[in-house]
């Protein structure tokens, strides 16, 4: 194990979906962090980052989640958030509609401290590889597995090869190259019911490359396009399995 | 001759269409394939060049400019072109530009019809802008033939189709279907089948329309201000015989066509060849200035039309859309697009680009399901070569149509209640912690236990409907991160090591 610097105090931002639908993201996500040494603490004030609502068209009603955000993660050392596609949106949409709440009178600063807190958020993969300099975390995954570059992580937050070394670093672990790691998996949020249609057309092609891995396991630095893709091979009756990155790389025991 | 129109006023929404064509299992392989193809070459050649990405930079920062500027540049291009011997026309909107193209053809066929008798017909090169004004039907309607002369338009032209790509039109056909259709519509019962036989005989049959017809319609690539000069790039060479040869050349262009300086070429003609075709440099690249004596047409015109153009122009955050090259690569690339093919956009403008481009350039009631045709992958603003950052005007253009749907009585329909109760939800701790409680009640009902043990809804109801017709939802698990978290946090300051969840089996 690598780590870089002194032990931090790190706050988790679980996020909406992850704290409803897969806890045991959350609950790998402390159990890596703490391993390494570092504090972990749990605003419970938060709730959402209103990437839903902005991506639907409803940047208006995001709008309550910024300051919501800013007074939960303030004096955070570092912010942990399991979901390449929530940060993302923040650090697209965050300072733009920071500005526009200032802008009406009742938020005095917020533009600024919106600035001076995102520089400390980082989605899980990148705290490990770019803050905290991991490149081993000696954790243990007998399977084969492959991995899925959501496109947020891929595009938005430029994680690059960072996920893939720490896959690589794992002991046992046979992961296997997804062919098409450049394709979205057609969830898109609310795309996947508005365009349902299209959305399960672009999984199939997804599902496919999937199964032509021969791998147990199908992983990413986001829940949501697990779920997508999840969804499917259940719908088809595969035993393929998904497991966010934070699950993998938290294992120390034979894996269900 | 011209086939049904793309109209965004009378298509269907995105997805009833969508459904549709996704049944359509030869025109989806044929858009597979066919975009596979060029996405594959347009790699290649990107990769060769070591200063792409400063390429794009300049690119984007010209048409920036270019603009900011609008105006002047618009006017300096005016005057230089009526100095070389061109006549400048203005067109407010797409009425306006279909009314001057065909008084200034019908002056033409008439001039030359005082000369010797000739049909009324003219030649067209391929371009966008007559279809997204549906030149062609009105020029029929004044019993004017018109005749594409791009292989892939003459494809759509005679199977009356309708033009599903910007830069390859046809590319929802394959080479079966197209032979098809030249045998029919050419009369040559004993056509063969392999690519030589299908050119050779769009070859001969446009060979002679370019020698007996005087007059043609184009479009423009690029007008440029300081010379006034007009620059068409193409593969085929139609275009530079209906640029030659003809005695009149009308040409129809968006006022967003203008570039400031022939210099700049430099640079739009690296980014656009090997951004819609995969090649380093066009076959055919025409620049002309005005008219020349005894070379060329002996009339010129230009046909500047907004359109809607100048109203993109006035929202900041759509206004880089117009920055639009046409170069076609976001439709290439765009997973959406690959499964459906253009006609699911009911518009000339398909995919990524026309999803963006449609909705500002028609009213948004006519075109509000198309800036929802994308799952936000961001490929498009990734190969875009003057970096139009797509995704971001998509969500702009969400917010618009919801602003514009959920208007008086539009804030009772059932998407935009739940958005509201959800974000009211979210700005406080115990309704959202109530939220996850009763979630986890709702979801009881709905959940079946498959063979491993483990609950799945397979049936949704309502809207959320779209998502199990072909996927399978967990069923809540026991505990949520939070109630775990408050439970370990309670005991007495457990091991960190040791700390065990209820693990969530997915």
């Amino acid at each position: 194990m690598t780590s870089l610097g002194d032990p931090l105090r790190i706050s988790l931002f679980i996020t909406c979906y992850n704290d409803t639908l897969f806890p045991a993201t959350g609950q790998a996500v402390v159990r890596v962090l703490e391993r390494l040494g570092h504090t972990v603490d749990f605003p419970a004030g938060q709730t959402c980052c209103g990437q839903m609502h902005v991506n639907t068209g409803y940047w208006d009603e995001a709008l309550p989640m910024i300051p919501r955000f800013v007074e939960q993660f303030r004096n955070s050392e570092a912010v942990v958030v399991p979901s390449s596609s929530c940060v993302a949106h923040m650090r697209e949409h965050y300072p733009a509609m920071a500005r526009q709440l200032e802008a009406t009178g009742k938020y005095s600063g917020l533009a600024a401290e919106v600035e001076a807190l995102l520089p400390r958020v980082y989605e899980f993969s990148e705290l490990l590889t770019k803050r905290l300099g991991i490149t081993d975390l000696g954790s243990i995954f007998p399977h084969r597995v492959t991995y899925h570059a959501s496109c947020h992580g891929l595009r938005s937050l430029q994680l690059g090869d960072g996920p893939t070394s720490l896959l690589r670093s794992v002991n046992d672990i046979d992961l296997a190259p997804l062919p098409g790691l450049e394709q979205c998996c057609g969830f898109g949020g609310t795309f996947a019911i508005k365009n349902a249609d299209v959305s399960s057309a672009m999984l199939d092609e997804k599902l496919d490359a999937v199964l032509s891995t021969k791998a147990e396991i199908v992983t990413a630095c986001d829940n949501s396009c697990l779920m997508h893709i999840n969804g499917g091979l259940h719908r088809r009756g595969c035993n393929v399995r998904t497991m966010h990155i934070a699950e993998i790389l938290a294992g120390e025991e034979e894996a269900r | 001759m011209s086939g049904p129109l793309l109209d965004p006023r009378t298509a269907p929404s995105f997805p009833k269409a969508a459904h549709n064509l996704l049944r359509d299992a030869q025109l989806r392989k044929n858009v597979h394939h066919a975009t596979s193809v060029i996405q594959n070459k347009r790699a290649r050649v990107v990769a060769e060049l070591g200063d792409w990405e400063q390429l794009r930079l300049a690119g984007e920062r010209i048409r920036e400019h270019t603009m900011t500027h609008l105006d002047a540049y618009l006017e300096q291009f005016e005057m230089n072109c009526t100095r070389a011997g061109g006549v400048v026309h203005w067109a407010r909107d797409a009425e306006e530009a279909r009314q001057i193209v065909v008084r200034l053809a019908k002056e033409a066929i008439a001039a030359e019809q005082r000369e010797s008798p000739s049909p009324a017909e003219i030649l067209k090169i391929k371009s966008m802008t007559t279809e997204e004004i549906g030149l062609n039907g009105a020029l029929e309607a004044a019993g004017i033939r018109p005749y594409e002369t791009d292989l892939a338009e003459l494809i759509i032209q005679l199977g009356r189709d309708k033009p599903s790509h910007i830069v390859v039109p046809a590319l929802h056909k394959n080479r079966q279907q197209i032979h098809e259709i030249f045998q029919r519509e050419m009369h040559l019962p004993d056509l063969g089948h392999s690519p030589e036989d299908l050119a050779e005989a769009a070859r001969l049959f446009l060979r002679e329309k370019f020698l007996r017809v005087p007059t043609a319609v184009s479009g423009a690539n690029f007008l440029i201000a300081e010379t006034g000069g007009v620059c068409i790039v193409e593969s085929e060479g139609n275009g530079r015989m209906c640029l030659t040869l003809p005695r009149t050349l009308i040409t129809v262009a968006g006022i967003d066509k203008v570039i400031p300086r022939f210099r700049d070429l430099e640079v739009f003609l690296q980014l656009l060849p090997r951004s819609a075709t995969g090649e380093r440099m066009n076959p055919y690249n025409s620049i002309w200035t005005g008219v020349y004596e005894n070379d060329g047409p002996r009339a010129f015109h230009v046909v500047l039309m907004d359109n809607a153009r100048t109203s993109v122009l006035a929202d900041r955050e759509g206004r880089q859309t117009l920055n639009c090259i046409r170069c076609g690569a976001c439709q290439n690339i765009c997973p959406v697009y690959r499964e459906t093919g253009g006609h699911a956009y009911g518009s000339v403008y398909a995919g990524p680009i026309g999803a963006i481009l449609t909705p500002q350039l028609q009213q948004m009631q006519h075109a509000r399901s198309l800036p929802y045709a994308s799952s936000l992958c961001g490929a498009c603003y990734e190969v875009c070569p003057v970096r139009i950052n797509i995704p971001e005007i998509l969500v702009h253009l969400r917010h618009k149509v919801v602003k514009h749907d959920t208007k008086g009585l539009g804030a009772l329909r059932p998407e935009a209640l739940a958005m509201k109760i959800m974000s009211h939800i979210f700005q406080s701790e115990s309704r959202f912690r109530a939220a996850q409680r009763l979630a986890r009640t709702a979801d009881r009902p709905l959940a079946r236990k498959d063979k491993s043990g483990e609950s799945w809804i397979h049936w949704l109801p309502g809207m959320l409907g779209g998502w199990t017709q072909s996927r399978d939802l967990q069923a809540l698990p026991s505990q949520t991160f939070r109630e775990w978290w408050e439970k370990r946090d309670r005991a007495a300051q457990p091991k960190p090591t040791s700390a065990k969840g209820d693990q969530h089996a997915r």
